[in-house]
């Protein structure tokens, strides 16, 4: 039966949004960046945004964000997506900024950054990819490396003497004034990508309102620098980073906003 | 039961087996032979698809489409009109 | 038809910077405090916001000149200031800038250094203003204004030249301008035509394709031919480059000094003319492009050239570029926030007086 056939009389229930190119991505087969991607554009999609949204685009995998989300973009130095994002935004009130960023970019290089960006509540949103290593330069340790992991800049596996804790930035940022709605979520099955979307649709349309940072955090695997299948690095990040990173929301925007 | 199908893009499709595990009526497989990328390409295996959508959920390549049969129109009894 | 009147009122050079950029239509400001330029973002964050400019005080100047990226590259006007440490932090901002092509105005009142140095007046960071200052291969396009009136007249021009060639542009000023007070006549509000530009990322339109402010080309093709875009608007920046001669037509020995450097030059001139010396002044108003041509002209006539700078000898290599070996090019400075004095300049030019007429009396049978 030729795929024409089997979608005869059929209805369409799912197809990849137009707000993300046609591009395939460069990221490696099972990598959560791609699912993040698309739910975010599908977002946009469904809201309607697409030309009043600007993203920033961090250093790290992502870098190349803006070949596959089909809106303005600019791409940021490593660590200053945020500073970027202020730029636009307090230039551009009316438009939905967005960041996009990894652990490296987010919660190592770009610390102050991203502190100050939420200490003055900038009426953005933060999304937080943490997957514990650095990828894009071939696996090194991350400021959320898991202690005892093994990367290749701590290829005895993390250890607390040397290298220091790791960085559970979120509960940081949640205790921050400006920020308004803090929450983490996984892409690993459909009903965690159900409720990521749920909190991106919020983090969304809460940022007309002006009342401060959205900062969504995926806890996300990283087959290639984990060295491990999809299936097995998602199993993984369950068992381990779950345990580091509990999914689930860390601070909600007031009663009654809306 | 509801059926369904997807229709998955071959060359966007890295193999990564994420829709595999996900289908809830282990209805998805990897292709025998490779795209042009070298990956296995996921396939529908098996009939019992419903269009959940689970598949395309996870799916970080956006590579499926997923297609639902049309739910048998069922008649109202009675026509209600002006409803507030 | 009689010339609009503008009013000459009596301001500090910082000021007189701020205030002309609220009169450019300046969209948005973004700094960091640092000595001897605060006042910039002091009288900034009192008068903008109320005139339309958004003012923001950042965490640090390295996310000082990223909010400038950002706010450019959403197709704004935008200015930033500092001062030589601050201005530090910023190449790595200002090379991402240089290399996606945004357009903004950056200010440096320079401060003696190197390291955290001094808050006195210095012209330390030529080399760092002109040959790039950051990684890669880029140029600012840099002014040196010499008076309170320039440090105001050069903010549109800024701005101008800034869009003109979609480049960072740099008012290199110094601790002295930027504190000195004197009458400024300043620009007209909305004298300068702002548009948004079609490149500028605001949201994407259905007709249009997704604009990207990126300045990262992995393939090194595609990386090479942006480094010859960028080398052709460097060469078509030359045109813009500007000196102010004074008294050079019959001199015979030319100081060459730029910003506060050749406010003392002036006086050096006048001292030196009273003395019988015929003495003139080459100002560079452009440091890039710096002014070759004119420079390599005045060298037609003129025997000696002697550079005076608030450094350890930076513009005086360009200046050696443009005479190219045809004249004897002298060097005077002083360094970490000392002005020279117009009597040890005068000094300087008495020996190389007494050098050349000595070696004429050698040369003779």
């Amino acid at each position: 039966m030729t795929p024409k056939e089997r979608i005869n009389g059929y209805q369409l229930v799912y197809h990849r949004p137009d707000t993300l190119t046609d591009n395939p991505t460069h990221y490696c087969p099972g990598c959560s960046h791609g699912v993040v991607h698309r739910v975010m554009m599908e977002v946009v999609k469904e809201m309607g945004i697409q030309d009043r949204t600007v993203g920033v685009a961090p250093v790290g995998c992502a870098v190349f964000a803006y070949n596959y989300m089909n809106v303005d973009m600019q791409e940021a130095a490593h660590g200053r997506a945020t500073a970027v994002a202020t730029g636009i935004k307090r230039v551009l009130p009316d438009r939905y900024v967005f960041t996009y960023q990894g652990d490296g970019d987010l919660a190592a290089i770009g610390t102050s950054e991203t502190i100050h960006t939420v200490n003055r509540g900038e009426n953005i949103l933060i999304v937080f990819i943490n997957n514990g290593v650095y990828g894009m330069t071939g696996g090194q340790m991350a400021p959320t490396t898991l202690l005892g992991m093994k990367t290749t800049t701590s290829p005895m596996g993390r250890d607390v003497v040397t290298m220091g804790h790791p960085l559970d930035i979120t509960p940081l940022i949640a205790q921050l004034p400006g920020a308004l709605f803090v929450t983490r979520h996984s892409v690993h099955t459909p009903a965690a990508v159900r409720k990521l979307k749920k909190a991106l649709r919020l983090a969304f349309e809460y940022q007309p309102l002006n009342k401060g940072t959205c900062f969504v955090e995926v806890v996300s695997n990283c087959p290639s620098g984990w060295k491990m299948t999809p299936r097995e690095a998602n199993a993984w990040m369950e068992k381990n980073m779950f345990t580091a990173y509990p999914p689930g929301d860390v601070k909600l925007p007031p009663p009654g906003l809306n | 039961m509801i059926r369904g199908t997807v229709l998955v893009a071959q060359e966007i499709c890295k193999g990564c087996e994420l829709c595999v595990i996900a289908c809830p009526q282990d209805c998805l497989g990897l292709s025998e032979t490779l795209n042009k990328k070298g990956y296995r390409f996921a396939m529908l295996t098996a009939d019992s698809c419903t269009g959940c959508e689970n598949c395309a959920l996870v799916c970080p390549d956006a590579a499926l489409t997923v297609y639902r049969e049309p739910k048998p129109v069922r008649r109202p009894a009675t026509s209600v009109q002006g409803a507030a | 038809m009689s010339p609009v009147q503008r009013t000459t009122t009596l301001m500090k050079g910082n000021e007189a910077l701020a205030e002309a950029a609220l009169r450019s239509d300046m969209d948005a400001y973004f700094g960091y405090p640092i000595t001897p330029q605060s006042e910039i973002l002091e009288y900034l964050i009192i008068h903008g916001p109320k005139r339309g400019s958004v003012v923001l005080q950042a965490e640090s100047e390295v996310a000082a000149i990223n909010m400038v990226y950002g706010a450019a590259g959403a197709g704004a006007r935008v200015m930033i200031s500092s001062s030589s440490p601050g201005i530090s932090l910023m190449q790595e901002g200002l090379s991402y800038i240089a290399s996606a092509q945004i357009p903004c105005l950056v200010v440096n009142v320079q401060r003696g250094g190197p390291g955290l140095g001094t808050i006195q007046p210095a012209q330390g960071d030529y080399f760092q203003a002109t040959k790039g200052g950051g990684h890669g291969d880029y140029r600012l396009i840099v002014l040196a204004p010499s008076s309170v009136q320039e440090m105001a007249d050069f903010v549109p021009e800024g701005f101008r030249l800034a869009e003109k060639y979609r480049n960072p542009v740099m008012i290199l000023s110094d601790g002295a301008l930027g504190q000195m007070m004197e009458s400024v006549q300043l620009p007209e509000q909305g004298s300068l035509p702002k548009s948004i530009p079609a490149w500028a990322t605001r949201g994407k339109p259905e007709n249009r394709e997704r604009n990207i402010i990126t300045s990262l080309f992995i393939d090194p093709e595609r990386m090479e031919q942006v480094n010859i875009e960028l080398q052709k608007k460097y060469a078509a920046v030359q045109s813009e480059a500007r000196a102010e001669l004074d008294r050079t037509k019959d001199a015979e020995i030319v100081l060459v000094a730029f910003g506060l450097a050749a406010r003392i030059c002036q006086k050096v001139v006048d001292i030196a003319r009273e003395r019988g010396k015929s003495v003139g002044l080459f100002r560079p108003i452009t440091l890039y492009p710096f002014p070759t041509d004119i420079l390599s002209r005045t060298a037609d006539h003129a025997e000696h050239f002697l550079v005076v700078e608030m450094n350890a000898g930076q513009m005086v290599e360009d200046v050696r570029l443009a005479v190219n070996g045809r004249r004897s090019v002298d060097f005077t400075g002083r360094m970490g926030g000392i002005i020279p004095t117009p009597e040890e300049i005068l000094q300087k030019i008495e020996s190389l007086t007494v050098s050349t007429t000595d070696q004429a009396l050698q040369g003779m049978p």
